[in-house]
């Protein structure tokens, strides 16, 4: 089973996320995720190619928990939003 | 090895709970792949519809050889907006479920024009709409046809208006306020005052 850390950096080598948030919120079981990504492969897609880009990179991973729940942003979206 | 299975006339939609509009308009999968009957306590409940989505019971496109994907393929297009999800609308079976379904009622779609599938209801269900729409979770919405996406999307979209924007777009919607005192002139009102 996955840890949140190894998510992380799963994440971080398979989306060449900028950052990456990986939170637990399964309540002790490990099988579920909410989870932030910050990258560049985002750029110029719509929401459903950038969530389809993360399932395809973390199929297996995906498939193995229960659930899983994803924001996407680009580098550029993400200033954007920590600067409001 | 296609199975000709044309939808019935007849909608499996429990309309028992309906204060929410949207509650009611929950479809048995299996009647798709049966197509017919075959649960005699939902039968009961059955109500007749206008044959709206009749004629869509051969599609053209080619799915993977399966029934299966055949009958996903009907499900998908039973209703203009149509959600693969765990439970049903009026007791749905997971948090991701229940906000998606939430969204929609608050949204405001019209029952008439919405189906939803309990995905549990049917394991082969449940994995066949992850392959058919190449997407690992449940709830998934679609609309005329076409994968929307999943709670993530569907709750981004909500809340950006984008959602509001498609579903008003094809006219998907129901007004709570239609049903209220519209004051419409009477003729009396638009005539000339008499002199």
């Amino acid at each position: 089973m996955v840890s949140a850390e190894e998510l992380k950096d799963i994440i971080i080598e398979k989306l060449k996320a900028q950052e990456a948030q990986v939170h637990d919120i399964s309540g002790g079981c490990g099988q579920s995720f909410s989870v932030l990504i910050v990258s560049d492969v985002f750029v110029k897609k719509n929401k459903l190619a950038r969530h389809r880009i993360v399932n395809t990179e973390l199929k297996d991973i995906i498939s193995s928990i229960h659930a899983f729940t994803q924001k996407t942003y680009t580098v550029e979206e993400w200033a954007k939003e920590h600067s409001n | 090895m296609f199975s000709r299975q044309l939808l019935n006339s007849s909608r499996l939609i429990n309309r028992s709970v309906s204060t929410q509009a949207i509650r009611c308009s929950f479809r048995s999968f299996s009647m798709i792949r049966n197509g017919g009957l075959t649960n005699n306590k939902l039968a009961s409940e059955v109500q007749n519809r206008s044959p709206l989505y009749l004629n869509h019971g051969i599609s053209t496109r080619r799915f993977l050889s399966t029934e299966m994907q055949q009958s996903i393929g009907e499900a998908v297009k039973s209703a203009p907006v149509v959600l693969f999800m765990k439970g049903t609308p009026e007791a749905p079976a997971c948090g991701f479920s229940r906000a998606t379904i939430q969204l929609l009622g608050s949204i405001g779609v019209n029952p008439d024009k919405f189906a939803a599938y309990n995905v549990l209801e049917d394991n082969e269900l449940r994995q066949g709409i992850k392959e058919f729409s190449d997407w690992p979770t449940i709830p998934q919405l679609y609309v005329n046809g076409e994968f929307v996406g999943g709670c993530d999307i569907v709750t981004s979209m909500a809340q950006s208006g984008e959602l509001l924007e498609m579903l008003e777009k094809d006219g998907l919607l129901v007004y709570e306020e239609e049903e209220a005192d519209i004051e419409t002139p009477t003729s009396s009102d638009v005539k000339p005052a008499k002199r």
